[in-house]
């Protein structure tokens, strides 16, 4: 399973994030290199696995309500961007991209 | 000492041994002013607390009021968050002041304080060698003696590791021992808060005061906060006290110079009553696939928050898209972009299965391992904390090298057990430290042992 230009290409895109082209070779170099320590995972007998969790009840959720503690300074002190208290970003027509 | 008095000698003491970027660079963001302000507030107090005026640093990834919150990272340069981490109020409302926050591998990812955006902090035993990381920042700053107790957060060994390799303690609590509001994400199925101390006694002190369930943290759990420090009275007679060696943390090509100090420690125990057993904890070797495995898979998910809308940097491209691209190219650092592509790759379609899931499968093996060795009747188990000493920068360019340094304090954060580090001797000058690790919630046995070896050994810990 070696990742190729295309996969870092590919997943660049998904992560959003702009790998020059310069920087593609490199990257697919570093990807094989640690995903080929991870094949020896493939041989494991994993027939004896239990599901992955801590202890025997799962995540407890709080409630969804409100924001959880008041802020001691206003979002405009840390947005990049705001406006009558909404966060501004670029024009949302750009946004999906053609192969998505 | 009267708070002021402490706080003061605390920045002389970052003055004395250039805790700032022309020098140890391990303290990134600190306030004399505002840290003499609250020890006035402290001193002013009725009832002073638990740490009663002490000064304490946080890593660079907790949340704090007042300095700023990087995560060692440009994404992030001069984010000032709005809130407090509960586990940096609790250290507050304990007495403690706040004197700086401290450097680290950028969002936490690095084993050496080299990825941090600011410059690597340095290890100040021989400040041509790393501190080790992520927390490397707070570890620099103990053992510098700036402060007594730091706050650091352990992923895969971010606490215990740079411990080590600074001749402090390290402390990685049970997963949901401490809460972790505040403390920005990593891997959220692996990330504690986690503590150093100059001796154990700090590190206990520290954990007792920011232990315990916060309605603000979903998996904090809603257990008693035991009294750890009470161990240190029941060190002399360890009889019935059980001891496991893991023949996986011995192996082979370990330095036999490290083996012989941590068995030493063993003999210490031993000679006071405990029995050291062999054992066995046969999937160790996996530890480190499986962690490069989970941890960017999370990270990839926890750090598409950082995408230049509601704080931090935004770098302006044409129209959103570029914006989020652009933003995040130029925020993020090499390790963190890879370990992003990683995660994203490892849960991408068609590839989910053959990595993530079968990682998650082999990680409840590693589990079992150790409720297997508990169950056994062992109370804890003894480990160097590394393979190696303070390594030098630039000394591990491949990126899979790297993640070795974690090869013996991974496992831990796999399977949510506490473990911590103790210094146990020096190799050509260098600190090496022990792994204790106990069985889930039972930091007590893992003090016990600590507190044991810090007393049997004295001053060789150090030589």
């Amino acid at each position: 399973m070696a990742v190729t230009r295309d996969d870092v290409k590919h997943i660049a895109a998904l992560a959003r994030l702009a790998i020059p082209e310069e920087r593609v070779p490199e990257l697919v170099a570093q990807l094989n290199g640690i995903l080929a320590h991870m094949d020896v995972l493939r041989d494991v007998d994993v027939s004896a696995a239990a599901p992955p969790a801590f202890g025997s009840a799962p995540t407890p959720l709080r409630r969804d309500e409100g924001p959880p503690i008041q802020l001691a300074a206003p979002r405009e002190s840390f947005a990049p961007s705001m406006r009558d208290g909404f966060f501004l970003v670029p024009r949302l027509a750009t946004h999906e991209s053609e192969d998505e | 000492m009267t708070a002021v008095e402490r706080v003061a000698e605390s920045f002389r003491r970052m003055d004395d041994v250039k805790a700032g970027k022309d020098g140890l660079n391990c303290v990134l963001w600190s306030d004399r002013d505002a840290s003499l302000e609250a020890a006035r507030e402290r001193d002013a107090r009725v009832a002073a607390g638990p740490l009663a005026g002490v000064p304490y640093m946080v890593k660079d990834n907790f949340a704090t009021l007042g300095l700023p919150t990087t995560c060692g990272s440009h994404i992030l340069r001069g984010y000032v968050s709005p809130y407090a981490a509960t586990c940096v109020s609790r250290l507050d409302a304990a007495g403690g002041v706040l004197v700086g926050k401290t450097n680290c591998d950028e969002f936490a990812m690095g084993s050496s304080n080299e990825y941090s955006a600011y410059g690597p902090a340095k290890n100040p035993i021989d400040p041509s060698r790393v501190p080790g990381g992520s927390s490397g920042g707070s570890a620099a700053a103990v053992a510098s003696g700036i402060v007594r107790i730091a706050l650091g957060s352990e992923t895969g060994g971010s606490v215990r590791q740079p411990a080590a390799f600074c001749g402090v303690v390290g402390v990685k609590p049970t997963y949901g021992r401490v809460s972790r509001f505040g403390l920005v994400a990593f891997a959220s199925s692996l990330d504690h808060v986690a503590m150093f101390g100059r001796e154990v006694d700090d590190a206990a002190l520290a954990l007792e005061i920011v232990a315990g369930r916060d309605p603000l943290d979903s998996t904090s759990v809603d257990v008693p906060v035991p009294a750890v420090r009470a161990e240190r009275g029941r060190t002399k007679d360890l009889t019935g006290l059980v001891i496991g060696r893991p023949r996986e943390y011995f192996p082979e090509h370990l330095d036999p110079r490290i083996a012989a100090l941590c068995d030493r420690a063993l003999e210490r125990l031993a000679s006071r009553g405990a029995e050291v057993r062999a054992v066995s904890l046969p999937h160790t070797a996996l530890a480190i696939p499986v962690y490069y495995i989970v941890a960017p898979a999370e990270a990839s998910s926890n750090l598409a928050r950082f995408d230049g809308v509601r704080y931090g940097l935004r770098l302006e491209g044409e129209g959103l898209r570029a914006m989020y691209e652009a933003t995040r190219s130029g925020g993020f650092g090499p390790e963190v972009t890879r370990r992003i592509l990683l995660g994203t790759y490892v849960l991408s379609a068609g590839y989910y299965d053959a990595y993530y899931k079968r990682a998650q499968e082999v990680r409840s093996l590693i589990a079992a391992d150790f409720r297997a060795a508990f169950a056994a009747g062992v109370h804890a188990l003894f480990t160097p904390t590394t393979p190696t000493p303070a390594f030098k920068f630039g000394a591990k360019a491949d990126p899979y090298e790297m993640y070795m340094n974690d090869i013996f304090t991974a496992t831990a954060n796999l399977a949510g057990v506490p473990a911590m580090s103790v210094p146990v001797g020096r190799v050509d000058g260098l600190p090496v430290g022990g792994q204790i690790i106990a069985n889930h919630l039972d930091e007590p046995a893992m003090f016990r042992v600590a507190y044991a070896v810090e007393d049997a050994l004295g001053a060789e810990a150090h030589a």
